[in-house]
C-alpha cells in the first residue's frame, strides 16, 4: 500500500483529509506541525505529502525545500495544500519542487482525482 | 655717529625691505598671499604715518598743543562712519579695474582725457612738496645723527637727498612695476609697507617709553613738571583754537583718508579681500591711537630738557642723542626712515600710474596712432613711460627740496598736500551717488577749487619764501583788497588752512553744481554715472551690460589685447572668461561682452581713456542711447531676477515633489497595508470554509458513513461556522472602530458591576476548565462614563483570552480595578505563560497570531486585541501588557473620568 502523509495544524482539515486518503486505499500518516512531519518523514518515507504552509514551527516551503534537497527522498511528490494563494506564492511553492499546488478551500473530488494520479 | 655707519645702517634697512618684498612676491608664487590678511592690510593703511607724523608732530604740540590730534581724529572718524563710501568705492575700482583716483574720476564722468590729465596734474603739483618733505625728512635726519647739532630743517642742499632718492626709485621700479596692470596688486610691496608701519611704531613708542619712564617717572611726573614749568598749554585746548584750523584738519584729514593717492592705493587699488576692511576699522584708529600716545610726553621732555637749543621737529631724533643713547638713537633714526621711505614708496607708485596712464601714454599712443608694434615694444613703451615717471616725480621733489622747501615747516606742506587732494572730493563722492553730476561740472569744479587753494594757501607760502612780492598779501591782487589771499572776500577771521579749504571746497562745489546743471552729460557718461551710482544692482551681471551694439571682430580684440599683455595670455582670458559666461566665444564676431571685458583688462593696464580709445577703434560703435543702454541693463537685471525667480519656482517645485512623493509612499504603504489586512482576512477566512467544505463533501459523499464520525464532523462544520461568523463580526467591528464611523454610545457606567457581569457570562468557560476567575473591587467608587457595550467587548476579549491561556486546573485569573484622581485602571492578570517582552505591543497588531505562527498556535481570530486597544483609544485611555512573577501576563488598560 503506498503511504501519504497528511500535514495541516487544522484538526478538521487534516480529518477530512485523513479519511478520504484512507477511504481511496492508501496507507496515511499525520503530521500537525512540521517537527512531526520532518520525523515522518525520515522515519517512514512515504510516496506522497500533502503539505500545509503556514504552521506554528517550520513552514511547508522549508520542509518541501528539506525533501528536496535529500537525494533519498527526492522522488517524494509534494502536493501544497494552502490557503496562501497568491501568485507569488504558488510560483514559489513550484519552483521548490512541489508536484502541485492545491489552493484552499479545495473540492475534495478534484484533490483525489490529482492524488490518484501522482500516485500511478 | 660714523656718517658711513649710518649711511650703512640706511641701506641695510632699504635692503631689509627688498628682502621682504621678494620673499612674499616669491611665496605668493606658492599660494601663501599674507597680503590677504587684514592686519597687513590694516598695517599698510598707516602708510598714512608719514615722517611727517614720526618728527612733526611733536613740532606741531609745541606750538599749538592738542591740535595736532586732529589729523589722526579725520581719519578714525573716516573709518568709524564712512565705511558705506569706502566698500562703494572699492566695489567700483574692483569691478572697473580702476587704478588710481585719477582713473576713477575719468572713468564715472565718461572715460574721457581731460579729467584723467586735470586730476593727474592737480595731484602732481599738490603732492610733489609732500614727497620732497619726506625726502627733506631723511636727509635732515641724517644729518643731525651723524652730527648731533645740525638742524632739521636748517642744512643747506647736500647730495644725499639725490642718493636716496636713487636707492628708493631702484626699489619702486623693481617691485612697482613689475606688471604692466596697474590695477593688480603688488604684495611684495605691501608687505614691505606693513613692515615699515610696524618698525615706526615700534620706534617711536621706543623713544616714548626712554622719554617717559627713563628721564622722567611716568606719565604724572611728566605732565607735573610741564606744570611746574608753566606749559599748560600744552594740554589746554585753546593753544591751536584759536581759528578754525583744527576743525579744518579734521575735515582734511578724513577727505585725505581717501583721495591722497598713496591712501588711495592701499586701502582700494591693493585691496585684495573686502572683508580686511571690516577689522580695519578698528584696526587703524588703534594704530593712530597707539603712535600718538606719547607724542605729548615727547613733546614736554623735548621743551623742558633741550628748550628752545634745537627746533621742536627735532626733538624725536635730539632727546636720544643728547642722552647718549646711541642704539635708541639709531633706532629712532630707522623709525623715521621708514615713516618717510613708506610714503615716498607708496605715494610715487601711485603719481607714476596716473602720470604714465593719463599724461604719458595718451601721448604716445595718439602720435603713433594705433601703431602697435607687437607685445613687447607695447609693453616695454608702458614700462619705460611709468619708470620714466617714477624718476621724474623723485628728481621733481629733489627739485622742489633743493629750491623751495627750506622756508616752509614740516607740517604744513603735509596739510597742504591734503587739501589739494580734498577738491576731489566733491566729484568723486557727488558722482558716486548722483547722476545728475557732468563732467564740464567736474572739470570746472575742480580746476576752480585747485585754483582757489593754490591762491590762498600756495602764493601766501611763496610771499613767505620770497619768491613773490608781499603786496599781494596785504592789498591783494591787482590792488583789490577782497582778493588778498589769506582775507578773500574780507574774511580774516580764520586760519590759513581753514580759510583755504572753506573758499576752495565752496567755489569746487558751488561750480560743479552750476555747471552741471546747465550742461548735458554725453552718452558715456550716463552710462557710467548709471554704472557708479547703482554699482550694487549690477553685481553678478556678466561684463556689465555692455555699452557696444559692437561689431568687432574676435581676431582683432584678441590683437588688440595681445600687444598689452601677450599673446597667450590674452587668448587665454578671453577663452576663460567667454566659457565662465557661457559667452559664444567661437564666432567671427565679437559678443559685447568679450569687447566690454577687454576694455576693462586694457583699463587696468593703460587707464579708462587710453582702454576706451583703442576699443573704439576695433570696435565699430554703434550709437545707442542711453535709455536703451539702461534699458538694456535694466533687461540684464530683470534676466538675472527672473533666474533667481526661477531657481526659486524650480527649488518650490521640487520641494512639492518630493512632498507628493513622501505623500503618494504613505499612500502606497497605507494600500499595501490594506491589501495585507484582506489578504489575511481571507486567508483567515479560508481555513474553516476549507474545512467545512471538505467535512461536508465527505459527509454528502459517504452515506453509509457510521453515525459517531458522521455527528464528529457535524459537530466541526457546526464549529467552523461559528469560528467564521465571529470572524466576520470581529472585522466588521474593527473596520468600523478604525474608521471612525462608530460613534460611542456614551452612559453613565459602573465598571465594578460590568466585570461581575462579564465574569458570569464567561462562567460556564471558567468551571469547563477548572480554573478560578475572580474580582476584587475597589473601595472607591467606580462609576465613569463610557460605551458600555464597547467595554464590555474589552473585557470579555481580556478574560476570554486569559482563560484560554491559563493552564487547566491550576488556572488563576485575577481582575482588579482601582480608580485614582483621573482614571480608572483596570488590571486582568493570570497565570498563564506570559508575554516575552519583545511581543508586548506587537500583540495588539491586527492577525499578529496569524502572521506569526511560528510562535503561538493561533487561538481566537487574532484580532480581539486590536479590537480592546481601538475601543481603549477611542475612550481616551491607555492599553499595555505587563509581565507578573512568578509567570503569567497582565493587561492593564485605562479609562479617563472625563
Amino acid at each position: 500500500m503506498k503511504k501519504i502523509l497528511v500535514v495541516d495544524d487544522d484538526p478538521y482539515i487534516l480529518m477530512s483529509l485523513e479519511f478520504l486518503m484512507k477511504k481511496n486505499g492508501y496507507q496515511v500518516m499525520i503530521a500537525r506541525n512540521g517537527a512531526e512531519a520532518l520525523e515522518a518523514i525520515n522515519s517512514n518515507k512515504p510516496e506522497l505529502i500533502l503539505l500545509d504552509i503556514m504552521m506554528p514551527d517550520v513552514d511547508g516551503y522549508s520542509i518541501c525545500k528539506y525533501v528536496k534537497s535529500k537525494k533519498e527522498l527526492k522522488g517524494i511528490h509534494i502536493v501544497f495544500v494552502s490557503a496562501k494563494t497568491k501568485e507569488t506564492d504558488i510560483q514559489k511553492g513550484l519552483e521548490l519542487g512541489a508536484s502541485l499546488y492545491i489552493t484552499k478551500p479545495f473540492s475534495t473530488r478534484e484533490l483525489m482525482k490529482k492524488v490518484n494520479e501522482l500516485m500511478q | 655717529m660714523n656718517k658711513f655707519f649710518i649711511i650703512g645702517c640706511s641701506i641695510f634697512y632699504l635692503l631689509l625691505l627688498f628682502i621682504i618684498a621678494y620673499w612674499v612676491e616669491m611665496s605668493r608664487k606658492k599660494g601663501k598671499n599674507v597680503t590677504q590678511k587684514s592686519w597687513v592690510y590694516a598695517l599698510s593703511l598707516a602708510v598714512y604715518c608719514t615722517g611727517w607724523t614720526y618728527y612733526g608732530s611733536v613740532g606741531r604740540a609745541v606750538t599749538n598743543g592738542l591740535e595736532f590730534l586732529s589729523i589722526y581724529l579725520g581719519p578714525s572718524i573716516m573709518c568709524a562712519l564712512m565705511m558705506p563710501l569706502f566698500r562703494k568705492l572699492l566695489r567700483i575700482s574692483k569691478t572697473q579695474r580702476l587704478s588710481s583716483i585719477a582713473d576713477l574720476i575719468s572713468t564715472r564722468y565718461g572715460k574721457n582725457y581731460s579729467l584723467g590729465i586735470i586730476v593727474t596734474l592737480c595731484c602732481v603739483i599738490g603732492i610733489i612738496p609732500y614727497i620732497a618733505l619726506q625726502l627733506k625728512a631723511i636727509s635732515d635726519s641724517f644729518h643731525l645723527i651723524i652730527s648731533k647739532h645740525q638742524e632739521i630743517g636748517s642744512n643747506l642742499w647736500s647730495n644725499d637727498t639725490y642718493l636716496i632718492a636713487a636707492v628708493l626709485s631702484v626699489f619702486i621700479i623693481i617691485f612697482g612695476t613689475r606688471s604692466i596692470d596697474a590695477s593688480e596688486r603688488h604684495e611684495g610691496l605691501v608687505a614691505a609697507i606693513a613692515f615699515e608701519s610696524i618698525v615706526k611704531l615700534v620706534a617711536f613708542i621706543a623713544l616714548g617709553v626712554f622719554v617717559t619712564y627713563f628721564l622722567f617717572n611716568g606719565f604724572s611726573s611728566i605732565f607735573l613738571a610741564a606744570h611746574n614749568a608753566g606749559l599748560n598749554e600744552f594740554f589746554s585746548l585753546n593753544a591751536g583754537f584759536e581759528n578754525n584750523d583744527w576743525l579744518a584738519m579734521i575735515l582734511v584729514s578724513m577727505l585725505a583718508m581717501i583721495f591722497l593717492p598713496r591712501q588711495f592705493q592701499v586701502s582700494i587699488v591693493e585691496n585684495t579681500n573686502e572683508k580686511s576692511m571690516n577689522k580695519a576699522i578698528w584696526l587703524f584708529p588703534l594704530y593712530l591711537f597707539l603712535i600718538n600716545l606719547f607724542v605729548l610726553p615727547i613733546a614736554i621732555g623735548g621743551k623742558l630738557l633741550l628748550g628752545n637749543t634745537v627746533g621742536a621737529d627735532t626733538y624725536v631724533l635730539s632727546l636720544p642723542l643728547h642722552f647718549n643713547q646711541p642704539a635708541l638713537s639709531l633706532f629712532v633714526y630707522v623709525g623715521g626712515l621708514s615713516a618717510a621711505s613708506g610714503m615716498i614708496i607708496v605715494e610715487t607708485i601711485a603719481l607714476s600710474t596716473m602720470m604714465s596712464n593719463h599724461l604719458v601714454l595718451p601721448l604716445i599712443f595718439s602720435s603713433k596712432k594705433m601703431e602697435l608694434n607687437g607685445e613687447k615694444t607695447t609693453v616695454r613703451n608702458i614700462k619705460l613711460s611709468r619708470r620714466a615717471s617714477i624718476i621724474v616725480i623723485l628728481l621733481f621733489a629733489c627739485f622742489y627740496d633743493k629750491w623751495i622747501a627750506s622756508s616752509t615747516s614740516l607740517v604744513s606742506i603735509g596739510l597742504v598736500s591734503m587739501a589739494a587732494v580734498a577738491q576731489f572730493a566733491p566729484a568723486t563722492i557727488g558722482g558716486i551717488y548722483s547722476k545728475v553730476l557732468t563732467r564740464k561740472g567736474a572739470i570746472v569744479g575742480i580746476v576752480t577749487g585747485f585754483f582757489v587753494w593754490f591762491y590762498t594757501i600756495i602764493i601766501p607760502s611763496f610771499v613767505n619764501a620770497g619768491f613773490m612780492d608781499s603786496s599781494i598779501m596785504d592789498q591783494g591782487l591787482m590792488g583789490i583788497s577782497w582778493l588778498k589771499p589769506q582775507a578773500l572776500f574780507g574774511l580774516n577771521s580764520m586760519g590759513l588752512l581753514a580759510h583755504s579749504f572753506f573758499w576752495s571746497i565752496l567755489f569746487n562745489i558751488g561750480s560743479l553744481i552750476a555747471v552741471s546743471l546747465v550742461t548735458q552729460p554725453s552718452r558715456q557718461e550716463e552710462y557710467q554715472a548709471e554704472l557708479f551710482v547703482n554699482i550694487y544692482k549690477y553685481q553678478g551681471i556678466a561684463g556689465g551690460p555692455g555699452m557696444w551694439k559692437s561689431s568687432a571682430f574676435i581676431a582683432d580684440v584678441n590683437t588688440l589685447l595681445a600687444n598689452f599683455i601677450g599673446k597667450n595670455r590674452a587668448e587665454n582670458l578671453l577663452s576663460a572668461y567667454a566659457q565662465r559666461h557661457k559667452i559664444p566665444y567661437d564666432q567671427k564676431e565679437a559678443d559685447p561682452r568679450i569687447i566690454d571685458f577687454t576694455e576693462k583688462i586694457l583699463t587696468g593696464v593703460i587707464g579708462s581713456a587710453s582702454a576706451r580709445f583703442f576699443v573704439s577703434n576695433i570696435a565699430k560703435e554703434e550709437e545707442i542711447s542711453i535709455e536703451k543702454v539702461i534699458s538694456i541693463v535694466r533687461e540684464s537685471q530683470q534676466a538675472l531676477e527672473l533666474n533667481k525667480e526661477l531657481k526659486k519656482n524650480s527649488l518650490e517645485l521640487s520641494r512639492a515633489k518630493e512632498q507628493l512623493q513622501a505623500v503618494n509612499a504613505q499612500l502606497v504603504s497605507m494600500d499595501i497595508l490594506k491589501d495585507e489586512f484582506l489578504y489575511t482576512v481571507t486567508h483567515e477566512l479560508r481555513t474553516p470554509l476549507t474545512s467545512i467544505r471538505a467535512l461536508s463533501e465527505i459527509l454528502f459523499d459517504n452515506p453509509d458513513m457510521e453515525e459517531p464520525q458522521r455527528q464528529q464532523y457535524l459537530e466541526g462544520i457546526v464549529k467552523e461556522i461559528e469560528r467564521l461568523s465571529h470572524l466576520i463580526t470581529q472585522v466588521l467591528n474593527l473596520e468600523r472602530y478604525e474608521s471612525g464611523r462608530q460613534k460611542l454610545n456614551q452612559s453613565v457606567v459602573d465598571i465594578s458591576e460590568l466585570i461581575k457581569s462579564v465574569l458570569e457570562s464567561l462562567k460556564p468557560l471558567v468551571q469547563e476548565k477548572g480554573i478560578k476567575a475572580i474580582f476584587i473591587p475597589s473601595d472607591s467608587m467606580t462609576i465613569l462614563k463610557c460605551d458600555q457595550d464597547m467595554i464590555r467587548q474589552v473585557l470579555y476579549n481580556l478574560v476570554s483570552n486569559a482563560i484560554k491561556f491559563v493552564p487547566e486546573n491550576d488556572g488563576q485569573i485575577k481582575i482588579v480595578c482601582r480608580p485614582d484622581d483621573d482614571e480608572l485602571t483596570i488590571w486582568v492578570m493570570d497565570n498563564g505563560k506570559g508575554i516575552p517582552e519583545e511581543l508586548r505591543t506587537l500583540i495588539f497588531d491586527k492577525f499578529f497570531q496569524a502572521k506569526n505562527q511560528t510562535i503561538q498556535k493561533p487561538i481566537g481570530s487574532g484580532l480581539g486585541l486590536a479590537i480592546c486597544k481601538r475601543i481603549v483609544e477611542m475612550h481616551g485611555g491607555r492599553i499595555y501588557v505587563e509581565p507578573i512573577s512568578p509567570q503569567g501576563a497582565k493587561f492593564v488598560f485605562t479609562l479617563p473620568f472625563s
